[in-house]
């Protein structure tokens, strides 16, 4: 009480927002210094960008051993987590950052204007996709979901020749709007049903036992447009209906990054809000959590099967993937699991997985960004062996096939779901790889077993081209030494309220 | 008494790590196939036959210095993998997958220097050989993690061989090959995830290693019939089984002459194979349990492979079919689950491999000559190629099982065993015997007698390469059949062990085991 009476102000400890600051800092150099000087080497941008994302990961490494010794904490008057389930979460966004920045610099010259504006948007949205993923209290999560949200729009549309970009930016930020309204009104009512929007401390407030007299309904009613706000945000079906359209329209860079960051930093923040203010109210909401990966998973991959255009296809194959990720939500609702481990774990190995794709889809599509047909892959292990090769294999370890991360990433996920006993959901979700390994067969038949279209063979940019080959070689080197990354997945913990240490 | 519990003691001390350098070993070959440049093709062709001989040199070395009596796993290396997950690089070998060892390892020589691909030689034996590392590691695990990922991974060159190499409909026919048999391997991966949680509770730990489980857990019963479901599926699509079958006749006939030839030697015993090795290894009431389903689904399978083989227009579909009757009788075999059936069934594995793969063979030398695999427009070769002919005729004679050549040693071990513990499944099983007689025979009638019409009169006689390749087949029918005594003296120690394991987790009781059990107290 008596802190009520006499303020004091929160004990500001900088270096647990590191990352932010960094960010900050680059985006405000590269802005600035690219307007005040006007002509700069080619590839500036994109370097200072990479460079802003491995300080980052350097400076994340040392956080991750430093929490080891000392221990989860809050920070910023209790508004910033510091766990190691931020830590990984913002080292993932940030290798998604580095990665794309490199493609986006192919992109850029290919098109033809290049300029730093694109990189501090990314940079930007970085930051927000940051935020959210560290964010214990509800209206932090707001601000973080909003700075990305709005660069997302932006990055959307960046590509002004094209008119399917300017199309998906509009229906983007009108669905997207729609979905942090009803986000925040579901943050409003849980701050009535609860009276806070601290996350620790709305999970104080609700008691093992459940009490009816309590306002249930603004709370049932709460959560339920909070998990519509992040399923949105994620994809997940029935909230999945702009994905196909804004992946298809967004440069594939920015594709790229929505489907890597984006979904990093929503499913962060889901996990984060169950795991954590809704601990309690397990049996509210696990059963909506299963409903939304049963739907996405077979949604997701019977429409990606009937897709022509490869972007597309990606485009449902990730709200197939999004399915797969809430399963290891779903289990990570049952105590004892380590669901949220192999959440993680899926998170990063999709985030390298579907990066290296969409980067082989950029080469593809060559100037303009539009060849992304199927037929338009017809071929191509005929005209570009090696870049059809790789593509082969991101794309079999999507399918889950052994020996690649994807492989990893699935087993992990339906491991800690039968391990929680949800059988029902782990066979559910087997069944749907199944029906989603046939559209990764349809491109790996057009690449390899069909007569190509033309002589003309894409040109591979020296940046895409590495991080092609970088995404595949760490897909198959996690395939067969998957063991430190669970190790490390396995120390993931989350803040909590007296569970410091 | 034979060994028990926890007997993977390594019969061998062997200090070379034999059964790893049988999977790694292709796959080596494998890379440096698809490293080398395509304008040296000598080179590459070079180091796959190498490679691939290699192989075999290694599998007829495991074999010679295979110890006969002994019931347990041998030759054993074990090393941690993935610790967090309780996934150990496992392997071993034993009387059941001994001979399918060595069935791949002296397939896969053969198809590499026997078959031309005709276009793309460096992709071809790329595939092939990691498809031989696929198959190597299947038989060899003795981790269900390693033994789930092998199995998965042969799908992935077996279908770019369909896909690649095959015939008209090969993409269809490779698309339906892996979605099937994925589809299958969906419940499995569940299957062992369930089998390794739900086995901690008795073990005390995490872990996939399949001697630890079989040996030291022991699962409720409801639960282990649903595990032993969730595998069937996968081992059932694999085998096939009626009526998942249909994967198989399109898959074979589309397929280039070197694929179908392993996916009828190697490939469909990886089903017969799980169902010995983690059906009843694993699951052993489940499996007693499940005894009638599966006897049925035999006898179903044996009579219509045998009359829809004998209405095929297309001699590779005929042949296809044909696998479905024969694998029927594997399956009888093993869910009959006496020391005879089960022993017949392994034999019946390994000499199915051989002559069908020799048919396959046959058949698309047929193909190379006549372009045409249509019964209808063969006529009378046997006057203008009677070296193929006999070729033919006694690869097919083994195939029904005449005595003396290698079918007749498992079929009729199968059926005599199966004629103690399933009777009638074994009566209605035995008529496939017959109708096998007359589809084959009635094929060879049609295909090889009467007068040869003008496009059949330039038929040309068997070439040096091949009858050399054909001849090894022939070797290989001949001396099974007449002295099959060393096969299965050192498949029985193992199948005897594997029945003891099953009477000691359910109430089935073998009749000829009971007997063994006389001599031995004698």
């Amino acid at each position: 009480m008596n802190n009520f009476l006499a303020f004091t102000g929160p004990d500001l400890a900088f270096t647990d927002v590191l990352p932010l600051l960094i960010w900050l800092g680059t985006v405000c150099a590269v802005l600035l210094l690219g307007s005040l000087v006007p002509r700069w080497p080619r590839g500036t941008w994109a370097v200072v960008t990479a460079a802003s994302s491995v300080a980052v990961v350097i400076q994340q490494l040392f956080k991750w051993r430093d929490i080891g010794r000392e221990g989860t904490e809050a920070a910023f008057a209790d508004v910033v987590s510091v766990d190691r389930f931020s830590v990984f979460g913002t080292i993932i966004v940030a290798v998604a950052l580095g990665l794309v920045a490199l493609v986006t610099h192919d992109h850029l010259t290919r098109e033809g204007n290049d300029g730093p504006e694109l990189y501090a948007l990314f940079i930007t949205a970085a930051m927000g996709a940051q935020i959210m993923l560290s964010a214990n209290d509800l209206i932090v999560l707001f601000l973080g979901l909003e700075t990305l949200s709005l660069s997302l729009y932006v990055l959307v549309a960046s590509n002004r020749r094209r008119e399917q970009s300017q199309e998906a930016g509009i229906k983007y930020f009108v669905l997207g709007g729609f979905a942090s309204a009803f986000f925040l009104y579901g943050i409003a009512l849980v701050y009535g049903a609860s009276g806070s929007t601290n996350l620790t401390e709305i999970m104080g407030t609700f008691d093992t036992t459940f009490s009816i007299e309590r306002a249930d309904a603004l709370l049932l009613v709460g959560i339920g447009l909070l998990l519509v706000g992040l399923a949105f945000k994620v994809s997940a079906v029935p909230f999945h209906v702009w994905t196909p359209d804004v992946y298809e329209g967004a440069p594939s860079p920015v594709t790229a990054f929505m489907a890597s960051a984006g979904k990093v930093a929503a499913f962060t923040a889901l996990l984060r809000v169950l795991a954590t203010a809704l601990e309690r109210r397990v049996d509210d909401w696990r059963p909506v959590v299963w409903l939304l990966a049963v739907a996405s998973v077979f949604v997701g991959s019977v429409l990606a099967v009937v897709q022509t255009n490869v972007k597309r296809m990606l485009a449902f194959s990730s709200v197939t993937h999004a399915g797969f990720i809430l399963v290891g939500v779903e289990a990570a609702a049952h105590t004892g699991s380590n669901g949220m481990a192999s959440s993680m774990t899926y998170l990063l190995l999709y985030t390298v997985l579907v990066i290296g794709s969409f980067t082989v889809v950029f080469v593809v599509a060559g100037k303009g960004d539009g060849a992304t047909s199927l037929d338009d892959f017809r071929g191509l292990a005929r005209r570009r062996p090696a870049l059809a090769l790789g593509f082969t294999a991101l794309l079999l370890a999507q399918a889950g096939v052994p020996f690649t991360g994807g492989f990893v990433a699935k087993f992990g996920v339906i491991k800690s779901a039968v391990e929680a006993r949800s059988y029902a959901l782990a066979v559910a979700a087997m069944v749907a790889a199944v029906i989603g390994a046939f559209l990764y067969l349809r491109i790996m038949v057009s690449m390899w077993l069909e007569d190509p279209a033309d002589d003309s063979s894409p040109a591979v940019p020296r940046l895409a081209g590495a991080v092609i080959v970088s995404t595949v070689a760490f897909t198959l080197f996690v395939g067969f030494f998957p063991g430190w990354l669970l190790d490390a997945a396995e120390l993931i913990s989350v803040y909590r309220v007296g569970a410091a240490g | 008494m034979l060994v028990s519990a926890a007997g993977a003691a390594a019969g061998h001390s062997a200090s070379f790590p034999i059964l790893s350098a049988l999977v790694l070993v292709p796959v080596l070959g494998s890379l440096l196939v698809a490293l080398l440049s395509d304008r040296r093709p000598e080179w590459v062709k070079l180091s796959a036959v190498l490679s691939s001989v290699v192989t075999a040199g290694m599998s007829i070395w495991l074999l010679a210095s295979f110890s006969t009596h002994e019931g347990g796993f041998q030759f054993v290396s074990r090393h941690d993998w993935v610790e967090a997950w309780g996934i150990s690089w496992h392997l071993g070998v034993d009387g059941i997958s001994l001979f399918l060892v060595v069935l791949t390892g002296i397939l896969f020589p053969l198809v590499i220097v026997g078959i031309d691909p005709h276009h793309d030689e460096k992709r071809y034996l790329a595939w092939l050989l990691l498809l031989e590392a696929g198959v190597m590691g299947s038989f060899l695990s003795l981790d269900l993690f390693l033994f789930f990922i092998f199995f998965e991974i042969v799908l992935v060159p077996m279908y770019f061989l369909i896909g690649g190499w095959g015939y008209d409909k090969r993409v269809y026919a490779a698309t339906k090959f892996f979605l099937y048999t994925m589809f299958g391997s969906a419940f499995m991966l569940v299957g062992i995830i369930a089998t390794a949680a739900l086995a901690r509770r008795d073990i005390g730990y995490f872990t996939f290693d399949l001697v630890t489980i079989a040996e030291q857990s022991s699962f409720a019963v409801s639960t282990g019939r649903w595990l032993f479901l969730s595998f069937a599926v996968a081992f059932a699509v694999k085998v096939p089984l009626f009526p998942l079958h249909t994967w198989l006749p399109d898959a074979h006939t589309q397929a280039p002459t070197g694929g179908s030839v392993i996916l009828a030697g190697v490939l469909l015993k990886l089903g017969t194979y799980g169902f010995l090795r983690f059906g009843l290894y694993l699951f052993p009431e489940a499996a007693v349990w499940a005894k009638p389903l599966f006897l049925t689904l035999a006898t179903i399978g044996i009579i219509w492979g045998a009359v829809a083989a004998t209405m095929q227009t297309d001699l590779k579909r005929l042949v296809a079919y044909s696998s479905v009757a024969h694998l029927g009788f594997i399956v009888l075999g093993t869910f009959a689950i006496t020391s005879q059936s089960l022993t017949g069934s392994v034999a019946q594995m390994v000499n199915h491999g051989v002559s069908t793969g020799a048919l396959f063979l046959l058949v698309g030398m047929i193909y190379e000559r006549r372009h045409t695999r249509a019964i209808a427009e063969l006529r009378g070769i046997q006057s203008v190629a009677p070296v193929f002919a006999a070729a033919f005729m006694v690869v097919m004679l083994s195939s029904i099982g005449v005595p003396g050549l290698n079918g007749f040693v498992g079929e009729f071990l199968v059926l005599i065993g199966s004629f103690e513990t399933a009777r009638w499944w074994t009566v209605v099983a035995a008529s496939g015997v017959i109708l096998a007689a007359l589809y084959l025979l009635w094929a060879y009638q049609r295909v090889f007698h009467g007068e040869p019409d003008e496009a059949n009169s330039t038929f040309r006689e068997m070439t040096l390469r091949e009858g050399a390749l054909m001849l090894c087949f022939i070797g290989l029918i001949g001396f099974t059949g007449i002295y099959p005594k060393p096969m299965l003296e050192r498949i029985e120690p193992s199948v005897d062990r594997l029945i003891e394991h099953v009477e000691k987790h359910s109430d089935h009781r073998a009749p000829e085991h009971a007997s063994d059990h006389g001599k031995e107290e004698e």
